[in-house]
């Protein structure tokens, strides 16, 4: 056996056409980023799935731990009034 | 942590599937959950890369342009399925390189159907009409599974399936409608890929040891039975249009139960072929390796370069 050096994983971000965002696709193995692309291209856009395409190796991602979701997210829940709904308003006023 | 904290998570756990709730990567799960769905995922993984050996076999020797971009793109897709299922897998926090390991030393499982020869080109039609008819009726409520990044690969998987299963009926249709000899060609598939393709759908009930936790987990959401009535009680009419008949002589319709009743499945067979002695187990495990070992210094020499131009841009910006 070879000293192995495993291909490096990357995640790969597909806009679907133009005027949307690029979405998380997937992820696949590659030696660099323009191999990425490449193989981006071959697994995830085989049928006019894609107009453009992002790579980004996946140790780069930094990503929140959903056991802090509590102190990250839950202090939004009791904001009710950044909601439109929480304004009374008469019903003359037809659309606001 | 204690015990009892497990307890409890576990608890919770089961209660977020029980609501619907999706897993994701790095949220708290069961070791055997964990566990289960890297088997279960990469069971389905190497599936589609063997997968693609048998089908591979006849590119070469499609009979029209017409054939052979349509066997092509399919054996990509199989391809790009494998790629999906092992990077969900990957989620699971086990290396792409553990995954192949395990295929290529036996101690992972493939779908045991792959390890029949495809002998004409009739065994494209009915692979694509009945081995991706049953693969599509086995995926179909994995699009619904509790965890993510599977459903996600699932949902991919079952979009590109139906032309798999469209492209080989057509190519039965054409033979069934064809001479003599081509539509004995298509009976003759037909017969030897019937049985293997109800086997596929996995062990009777009171035979298959993972139903009831993986019904639990979503990871299954009929049973092996019900899927495989599902699927005859389905394709039975698509052979009459064919005008083929299907090698059963128990095979009736049953008025009462609105379903078909059929003859019994040979198990022996099919746990034959599973501990490893089908007809082409160790010819596929040879193509696989072999194809893996071949490619290793192109797979070391790519990293090299990959790791040269890194190299030469990072002295360029000094």
């Amino acid at each position: 056996m070879s000293n192995k050096k495993n291909w490096p994983l990357w995640e790969i971000f597909v806009r679907s056409k133009n005027g949307l965002e690029h979405r998380h696709f997937g992820s696949l193995h590659a030696t660099d980023a323009e191999m990425a692309l490449e193989n981006a291209r071959d697994v995830y856009t085989r049928r006019n799935e894609g107009v453009s395409i992002w790579v980004v190796e996946s140790k780069h991602i930094t990503a929140s731990n959903p056991e802090h979701n509590g102190e990250l997210f839950e202090p939004a829940q009791d904001k009710v009034y950044r909601h439109p709904t929480f304004y009374d308003l008469p019903d003359e006023v037809k659309h606001m | 942590m204690s015990e009892e904290q497990i307890r409890s998570l576990e608890k919770q756990f089961d209660e977020r599937i029980l609501r619907d709730e999706k897993i994701e990567p790095k949220d708290w799960m069961p070791e055997k959950y964990r566990k289960t769905h890297i088997r279960q995922m990469s069971q389905h993984a190497h599936s589609e890369i063997v997968g693609m050996l048998p089908e591979g076999n006849w590119i070469s020797r499609a009979p029209s342009l017409r054939r052979k971009v349509a066997l092509l793109a399919k054996v990509q897709d199989e391809a790009g399925h494998g790629l999906y299922l092992y990077s969900a897998c990957e989620t699971l926090g086990v290396s792409r390189d553990e995954l192949y390991d395990q295929l290529h030393t036996g101690k992972a499982k493939y779908s045991s159907i792959f390890n029949y020869p495809t002998v004409t080109w009739a065994d494209m039609g009915a692979i694509g009409w009945l081995v991706d008819g049953a693969a599509i009726i086995n995926q179909v409520p994995l699009c619904n599974t509790s965890y993510g990044p599977y459903a996600r690969a699932m949902i991919r998987v079952c979009k590109e399936e139906s032309f798999h299963q469209r492209q080989g009926f057509e190519i039965m249709l054409k033979l069934a409608n064809g001479s003599p000899e081509q539509k004995e060609m298509a009976q003759d598939a037909l017969n030897r890929w019937w049985w293997p393709s109800l086997m596929m759908l996995g062990p009777t009930d009171d035979k298959s040891v993972h139903t009831e936790q993986s019904m639990k987990w979503k990871l299954k959401r009929k049973t092996n039975d019900e899927l495989r009535q599902q699927f005859i009680d389905q394709t039975v009419p698509q052979a009459n249009i064919l005008g083929l008949s299907i090698p059963d002589s128990d095979l009736k319709w049953n008025e009462e139960r609105q379903s078909y009743d059929f003859g019994e499945i040979d198990w022996d067979e099919f746990w034959q072929v599973v501990k490893g002695h089908g007809p082409m187990n160790k010819e596929r495990m040879k193509a696989r390796v072999g194809a893996w070992e071949r490619g290793e210094w192109v797979r070391d020499a790519a990293m090299a370069h990959a790791e040269k131009k890194e190299e030469r841009k990072e002295k360029q910006a000094v």
